[in-house]
């Protein structure tokens, strides 16, 4: 029983060994000099074990006792997390290294950070649940406050830090109150007895721990760290942030409402639908006034993580397949728009003022052009997979009879179009400033920027064959 | 009264006494003294109730741990308790809210809690007889959660990851002992013989 156990869960174990290996072999040889070499390796690793796990194609199946599932939608949302953490590892290479702050302990956090969000995606019980969750936000703790010597990221580490234990506290007390009624964590009982209209307990129960998963995807009303973070950290952790984890803890929101809380749909729609809302409103509107563009963007991931979470509202498995769509354009463009943010420099110095793109159009015609494709793509205007992202879950929105939802949805992305509109006016009509940027890039990121940019238009043309995957995932989840 | 009704009363007298003068108390050492007679207590009540295994833990870890180092910290720091203490009487509300909030909690989970239909059978199942609860607390969490184990050991390990890289600095500026250094350290580099001639120096 034991072997067929651990062989299911063989791309974590062999991860978390690289993990400990790694970890010891730095600390007994050259240290902070492999950081870099660890970090190609990494990614390497990653890619390999994201080739591996998107062409199993068994049929699901649990190991240890339930704890531990393994089926379409957990590959598909590996597949994508995998891939996402290594282009990140890899475009990251220069910026800490030139900062200092290259440490061998950066990709080995990473690494660990990935295990927690496969457990996290994985989970058929409250308790392996958590776990996951834990292992994942302690490694990004960790990370967000990498650059030691600067208040801001001690800060965005710290407010990171505390706001998340806040949130791990809901959530444990809502699944304690779970525990409480149905007499177990594990998703499959739960589903059993977990039926609508149960008692006042078991709602407050879900609502606490839609509360604690709400936090880690950053949807309105806990949204209130992202900025800070955003902001603090260094440039290439948040570029982690905004990819690889936003996309487990939304995988990990639809795998608890299906699989967990499946018969008591009626009861977190609409909660679902109120925070959905409010963060597609929040997210487009409160990104209007920031001036910075870490900031902004973390305004633009609370709005998209609306949208997404608009699929999970649904409550079909069109809107499972809409969401997990969504999630992987969502990934995507946010690697070119981070990619473009680490070469933002001036006096070798990173700028992250959004006034420092005034006309960059007339120096670097090609990064602005890439860039305007990526923020025309975000703001999700019709010829680009941004676009198609939002028809999706607007879609399937529509087809579970929340048209109103739907037509917010399309009021709020008309606002937040206004921010995306601003930067693409700011570097091709802007005034005349006297710094420009430095005209600095390595072919690493120049090859990220304009690669995501292409990806945002060329792949509407059948969508890099994802549908079928993002079906079958679905499927999978949603019986 | 049998025995087992004196000892419970004995020992949450002794809990609730211990825990109300580690508030009230004024010296703060015997505050630490009293929350360690409260914990002792508790870990009686635990062994009341066939819980040896927790009213060990209690005590290794709360008692043997936690409070010697609240001793420590009590001891060896200079707080200024008075003033702490002052300002303790503007949280009171706070803190009667709380209270009254767990009393509430305690009312609901004994009067008012309902559980799902078929709930007790998926509850875990109680102790097996043969086995005391040490050894059948070891068999769930080596066996049944043997995966979460696991990563709680891994969580562990980022913790610990974490504090090093947060905190750790190589100060070029210490000088260290180095002691292959100086075991391998020979007469040859170490010392110079030089021959003094009668009646000049060096």
């Amino acid at each position: 029983m034991i072997i067929s156990d651990l062989n299911i869960i063989l791309p974590e174990i062999i991860l978390s060994v690289y993990a400990m290996l790694a970890l010891v072999g730095a600390v007994y040889t050259a240290k902070d000099e492999l950081a870099t070499t660890l970090c190609w390796l990494t990614s390497i690793l990653f890619a390999i074990v994201a080739f591996w796990i998107s062409s199993d194609s068994a049929s699901a199946q649990t190991a240890f006792n339930g704890m531990f599932i393994d089926d379409g939608f957990a590959r598909f949302a590996k597949v994508v997390i995998l891939l996402s953490a290594a282009a990140v590892l890899v475009m990251s290479v220069d910026y800490m290294r030139r900062r200092d702050l290259m440490k061998f302990e950066y990709p080995i956090l990473i690494v660990l950070a990935v295990v927690g969000m496969m457990m996290m995606v994985s989970s058929g019980n409250l308790m392996s649940l958590y776990m996951g969750l834990e292992l994942q936000s302690l490694s990004l703790y960790v990370v967000a406050s990498f650059r030691r010597d600067s208040v801001k990221s001690t800060e965005a580490g710290m407010k990171y830090f505390v706001l998340g234990a806040l949130s791990s506290g809901l959530l444990l007390y809502g699944a304690s109150l779970v525990y409480g009624y149905t007499g177990s964590t594990d998703f499959a009982t739960i589903i059993q007895v977990a039926g609508h209209g149960g008692s006042i307990g078991l709602m407050i129960g879900l609502v606490l721990v839609i509360a604690g998963l709400a936090f880690k995807v950053s949807a309105v009303p806990f949204h209130m760290w992202t900025p800070d973070v955003y902001e603090g950290s260094p440039t290439p952790v948040t570029a982690f942030f905004a990819t690889a984890p936003k996309v487990a803890a939304m995988a990990l929101f639809a795998r608890v409402m299906h699989d967990a809380f499946g018969n008591a749909k009626a009861d977190w729609q609409q909660v679902i639908v109120l925070i959905s809302l409010l963060s597609m409103f929040l997210g487009a509107v409160a990104a209007i006034g920031q001036t910075n563009i870490k900031r902004l963007m973390a305004y633009s991931s609370i709005a998209h993580m609306g949208y997404a979470l608009m699929g999970l509202a649904a409550g079909t498995a069109y809107g499972v397949e809409a969401m997990l769509m969504y999630m992987t354009f969502y990934v995507i463009m946010n690697t070119g728009t981070f990619a473009f943010i680490m070469t933002m420099e001036k006096d070798s110095q990173p700028v992250t003022d959004i006034q420092s793109l005034n006309l960059l159009a007339k120096t670097k015609p090609g990064k602005a052009l890439a860039v305007m494709l990526l923020m025309v793509s975000l703001a999700g205007i019709p010829g680009t997979i941004g676009f198609f992202g939002k028809l999706y879950v607007l879609q399937a929105a529509y087809g579970a009879g929340l048209l109103w939802l739907a037509i917010a949805g399309v009021i709020a992305s008309v606002i937040g179009a206004y921010y995306y509109l601003r930067i693409i006016y700011l570097m091709w009509f802007g005034s005349e400033q006297d710094e420009a940027l430095d005209d600095y890039s390595t072919p690493m990121l120049t090859a990220f920027v304009s690669v995501s940019a292409i990806a945002t238009v060329v792949g509407i043309v059948n969508f890099f064959g994802l549908k079928g995957a993002a079906i079958a995932a679905a499927a999978a989840l949603v019986q | 009264m049998s025995v087992m009704a004196f000892a419970f009363y004995l020992f949450a007298l002794c809990t609730i006494a211990g825990g109300l003068f580690t508030v009230i108390s004024r010296n703060p050492v015997h505050s630490v003294l009293w929350l360690i007679l409260a914990f002792l207590s508790s870990a009686g009540l635990f062994v009341l109730l066939g819980a040896e295994f927790v009213a060990m833990l209690l005590i290794i870890v709360y008692v043997g741990a936690v409070a010697v180092l609240f001793l420590f910290v009590v001891m060896m720091l200079d707080i200024d308790f008075a003033a702490l203490k002052a300002e303790m009487a503007q949280y009171l509300p706070l803190a009667l809210l709380i209270g009254v909030i767990l009393l509430m909690q305690l009312a609901m989970a004994f009067g008012a809690w309902d559980f799902a239909e078929h709930a007790q059978d998926h509850l875990g199942a109680p102790t097996p007889s043969d086995a005391h609860n040490t050894e059948a607390l070891g068999l769930i969490l080596y066996d049944q959660y043997f995966l979460l184990f696991q990563l709680a050991g891994l969580i562990l390990l980022v913790a610990m990851v974490g504090a090093i890289v947060l905190t750790l600095r190589h100060r070029k500026d210490v000088k260290r002992q180095n002691v292959l250094a100086q075991m391998y350290r020979d007469p040859a580099t170490a010392m110079e013989l030089k021959d003094v001639k009668p009646g000049q120096g060096l």
